[in-house]
């Protein structure tokens, strides 16, 4: 059986504006496997195609090279099974908290056809979701009325509403301070562990993809490929304490060499 | 109300008629004579005196501004989606667009006068063809900025074009799109006066003609005030307007205090 999400050999390259000639070579050779309900945390160098392999996974972008599979299927049109959340949160700002959350299932299927008749299901779904991540109450307000974290956590609920099998998350925790990252770290952990779905992690902080990932693959300056496959073996349910012993230090050391050489 | 709350509100009357006395004032000040320029007081008088056709004349260029303004607000409003929607019909439009929009209205009177005679049509047709351009341009713009990742985050749950445009496309593009309407409301004033001056015998366009003709000075700055009077009244109402629907997008507090 294949891997749920595989990338093979898959180059990328972004045409030059214009339609002239060139255009930047943003992954080449690049192969990942992700099994499923697997957590995989992706770092590397800025620049080096992180956020071009979230695209090229889920069918924003096709490659000219290699092949991508999701769900044992070629991925030739944007996939429909994932739910996904950016460093900016991207909400709405003239629907409230509780319709941002509903805007996911106004598209997928088969909610779509029955939001009409179940909206009140919905938005109890939506508010249960809301409170596991600590934002009970608050679906009436304005996503302008939230803090940053709190916008955060919205646009991580609306990337979870549909139930997507496969959760991607580009650097979602980037503009955060360290407590409440380490809060949403904390909720994306319980949730992976709950939902037994499969994520894909970007990210900067390794000590993040050290916590939170199964394993973590380091990535190549540009263009990038896969250089290191990590696996993290500590025991699960992590506890924010395990970021302090001396296994888990060593584990994040590891990984800062190898991004440095990757840098070089 | 508060101290300052009230200097605000007070504020638009006090410089307006701060402006009118230091008008006045200048004009007895500097002895100049009324047909170069009136005093407001001597307008004023006029404007009573002529209360009838200035009334008439008024609502003439109203009917023929708002008519024109109507259809370019539908006409803008398609324009504008089809060019937001469709990179291909940007690209062919756009050119076609500046250049028309680069034309002075003032020599495309004479044509539609050719075409539809004098008087109504062609005042209607001017306020249309110098207001609906602004209207294109911001519809299109709002389409036209919509954040990619949101884009790619609909786009990842399967959202067709269709889905995107009306989901984010035409909600984020309501600001946009009232805001366009107080500059276009003003230039179809502009618009149906200059059509009126050339080629018709009604509106207040006309009327500031006939009064030029005969030398009757303070009607003229009549007409002007009655215009002022009926484009801001007019631009309130879109402002309004643009407040009710897209509150959302109205949260700053800058120059508020
Ligand atoms: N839409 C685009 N058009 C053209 N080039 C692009 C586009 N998006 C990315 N690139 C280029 O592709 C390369 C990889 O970009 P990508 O966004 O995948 O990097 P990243 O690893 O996510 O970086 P960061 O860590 O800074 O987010 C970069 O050199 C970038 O300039
Ligand atoms: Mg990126």
């Amino acid at each position: 059986m294949s891997a749920f999400v595989a990338l093979d050999g898959v180059s990328h390259v972004y045409a030059a504006r214009g339609g002239s000639s060139g255009g930047t070579l943003a992954v080449d050779g690049l192969s990942i496997a992700v099994e499923n309900g697997e957590f995989a945390a992706v770092v590397g160098p800025s620049g080096c195609g992180k956020s071009t392999l979230m695209k090229l996974a889920t069918g924003l972008q096709f490659p000219v090279k290699g092949t991508v599979q999701v769900a044992g299927e070629h991925v030739t049109q944007p996939v429909k099974i994932a739910g996904m959340a950016f460093q900016a949160p991207t909400l709405l700002p003239w629907r409230t908290t509780l319709d941002n959350l509903l805007l996911p299932l106004e598209i997928v299927e088969p909610h779509r056809s029955q939001i009409r008749r179940r909206r009140g299901e919905y938005v109890e779904r939506a508010e249960k979701l809301l409170a596991s991540v600590g934002l009970g109450g608050m679906g009436s307000k304005f996503p302008w009325e939230l803090s940053g974290g709190m916008q955060q956590r919205t646009s991580l609920c609306r990337a979870l509403i549909h139930e997507p099998q496969l959760l991607m998350l580009d650097e979602p925790f980037a503009a955060l301070d360290a407590f409440t990252r380490e809060e949403l770290w904390c909720v994306i952990r319980d949730l992976h562990a709950a939902r037994k779905i499969t994520v894909i992690l970007v990210t900067h902080d390794l000590r993040e993809a050290v916590f939170l990932a199964d394993r973590v693959f380091v990535m190549s300056a540009r263009p990038g490929r896969v250089l290191v496959e990590r696996p993290i073996d500590l025991p699960r349910p992590r506890d924010l304490d395990v970021t302090f012993t001396p296994g888990f230090q060593d584990i994040v050391h590891e990984l800062r060499s190898h991004i440095v050489r990757a840098r070089q | 109300m508060t101290r300052s709350e009230f200097y605000v509100r007070s504020a638009p009357w006090l410089y307006t008629l701060a402006m009118f006395l230091l008008w006045e004032a200048a004009v007895h000040i500097f002895k100049i004579p009324t047909f170069f320029l009136p005093p407001p007081s001597a307008i004023a008088v006029t404007i009573v005196e002529y209360w009838g056709p200035i009334y008439r004349n008024s609502l003439f260029t109203l009917s023929t501004t708002l008519i024109g303004f109507g259809l370019a607000v539908g006409f803008g409003l398609l324009l504008g989606l089809a060019v937001g929607w469709s990179r291909a019909i940007y690209a062919g439009l756009y050119p076609l667009m500046i250049g028309f929009n680069a034309i002075p209205k003032v020599a495309v009177v004479p044509i539609l006068v050719l075409w539809f005679g004098i008087g109504f049509l062609p005042a209607v047709l001017t306020a249309f063809l110098i207001s609906f351009f602004p209207i294109v341009v911001n519809v299109a713009t709002g389409l036209a900025t919509i954040e990619p990742e949101l884009e790619d985050v609909l786009k990842a749950l399967g959202a067709s074009k269709l889905d995107i445009m009306r989901k984010v496309g035409i909600p984020r593009t309501l600001p946009y799109f009232f805001g366009s309407l107080k500059v276009a409301i003003t230039l179809a004033f502009v618009g149906s006066v200059i059509s009126e001056s050339i080629a018709s015998n009604y509106g207040i366009g006309n009327l500031m003609l006939q009064a030029q003709a005969q030398f009757q000075v303070p009607l003229i700055f009549a007409g002007l005030i009655a215009l002022a009077v009926e484009g801001i009244v007019m631009y309130w109402l879109m402002a309004v307007l643009e407040a009710r629907m897209t509150g959302w997008a109205q949260r700053s507090g800058f120059a508020q205090t």
